[in-house]
């Protein structure tokens, strides 16, 4: 089946750890005829950073990423085919991937199965050297399956694999080492990634229809890569309708290992041969809670605005908490070896008004 | 490890192919269509908020090593 026709303009805020980054994201789908439908995207972030990573090391900085889509689903019988080409620009990171699906509603509509492959070109480049331009190519294998279970229940199982390769680094971070001769007592040397990285991970998500109106959804995710991350990922969700209202709300728990390479603070320079103090690749434990609510102002009952069917806004707010296990907080200045911990507090705010018609 | 990861997921995929695949047609559907109008309430969507899914998935991948298996995300970075 075609994605109904909508548009969706949408605010997104995230302000946290001193980086506030902001902009807006229009979407919109139409049908054309009775098996093709055409999708468009265009999404900006607005990003101000001060955050822990560039305070101790760099300076801060303004910049923006705009990114586009558009893509192609054609319906023929049960099976949907769907193209999409992506392309987002930074002042010094571009990326562009195209990808493909094949969708196949089986068993009387029980079962979708999708087959997915997308295929990223990525150009990396640092801002304070214009020689700099590194590639970094990227392939996404990806096997979802949708299974209607019960009268009340759905299921997803997602299956999905990336290879990269290429440039991983990010080119602005540095990892510290071990220094006597440093005041400090440690000083700084570029990261050195490994230039491939491949993960896998699996997703399972159920949606139960409760015995009154509302509906109630678990999801874990399983990921495992080749720097030696391995996560866990469980949510909780629960969505209740009221007149025209909708509101849901979320748990969402991540729990990762740290990869190989890393280390918050190296014996030496140059210890190991791949160096990393990113901390996105350290050990940590990460908590969301979700609170959203929808109102219908538009409904599907004959009194529409010309064209359009259905309308609906949409606030909702993210509160994420960020526990780095093996991720000083050098802001505070204290001695070698009595940092404290960094954590991370960040507020996910989104407003959107989506259009049916 | 990385080679033998690639492999695994190559084979899985196919296995999931085939298995999808063989069994059309034999299966009869044990929800019939006119069972399904819970299933059809917006509240069951799995996605009904495109938009919004992909943004909060682009954030979980710019502060968090993991990624993927939650379905399709865009590129870029903005992530320091």
């Amino acid at each position: 089946m075609l994605p109904d026709d909508r548009a969706d303009v949408l605010y997104h805020r995230y302000d946290g750890g001193d980086v506030t980054i902001d902009g807006p994201s229009i979407l919109v789908r139409k049908k054309a005829g009775k098996s093709l439908s055409f999708v468009g995207n265009y999404y900006v972030d607005m990003i101000s950073s001060a955050s822990i990573d560039v305070i101790t090391t760099a300076s801060p900085y303004t910049e923006e990423r705009t990114q586009w889509s558009m893509g192609m689903d054609y319906l023929r019988g049960n099976t949907t085919m769907s193209v999409n080409y992506t392309s987002s620009e930074e002042s010094d990171f571009d990326a562009e991937t195209v990808s493909f699906s094949v969708s196949q509603d089986m068993f009387g509509d029980l079962t979708t199965l999708t087959l997915s492959y997308a295929l990223g070109d990525d150009l990396v480049r640092k801002s304070d050297d214009p020689t700099f331009e590194e590639p970094l190519d990227r392939q996404i294998y990806g096997v979802g399956l949708t299974q209607i279970l019960t009268k009340n229940l759905i299921s997803t199982l997602n299956f999905e694999t990336i290879t990269e390769e290429g440039y991983l680094n990010n080119p602005y971070r540095s990892v510290r080492y071990f220094d006597p001769n440093s005041e400090l007592g440690y000083s700084y040397e570029g990261e050195l990634y490994p230039n491939t990285r491949t993960s896998t991970a699996v997703g399972v998500r159920l949606r139960y229809f409760l015995p009154y109106r509302a509906a109630i959804e678990g999801e874990y995710r399983f990921f495992t890569d080749t720097w030696d991350i391995d996560g866990n990922t469980f949510a909780l969700s629960y969505i209740h309708p009221w007149k025209e209202w909708t509101f849901t709300g979320k748990f969402r728990y991540h729990d990762q290992t740290g990869a190989h390479f890393y280390r918050d603070l190296f014996a030496r320079s140059e210890e190991t041969n791949f160096r990393g103090r990113d901390k996105e690749l350290s050990e940590l434990t990460s908590y969301t809670l979700m609170m959203q609510a929808a109102y219908e102002f538009l409904r599907d009952d004959g009194n529409d605005w010309g064209f359009i069917k259905r309308g609906k806004v949409t606030a909702s707010l993210n509160l994420l908490h960020v526990d780095y296990h093996d991720f000083s907080d050098l802001s505070a200045g204290q001695p070698l070896g009595e940092e404290p911990l960094y954590d991370l507090d960040a507020n996910i705010f989104q407003i959107y008004f989506s259009f049916f018609y | 490890m990385e080679k033998r990861v690639t492999r695994t997921g190559r084979i899985l995929l196919t296995v999931l192919v085939l298995a999808g695949l063989s069994g059309c047609g034999s299966i009869e559907p044990w929800v019939k269509p006119y069972e399904r109008d819970k299933l059809a309430d917006p509240i069951m969507a799995l996605d009904g908020d495109p938009v919004s899914t992909a943004y909060i998935q682009h954030v979980y991948e710019a502060r968090e090593g993991a990624r993927g298996g939650e379905g399709a995300a865009g590129g870029g970075c903005g992530c320091n």
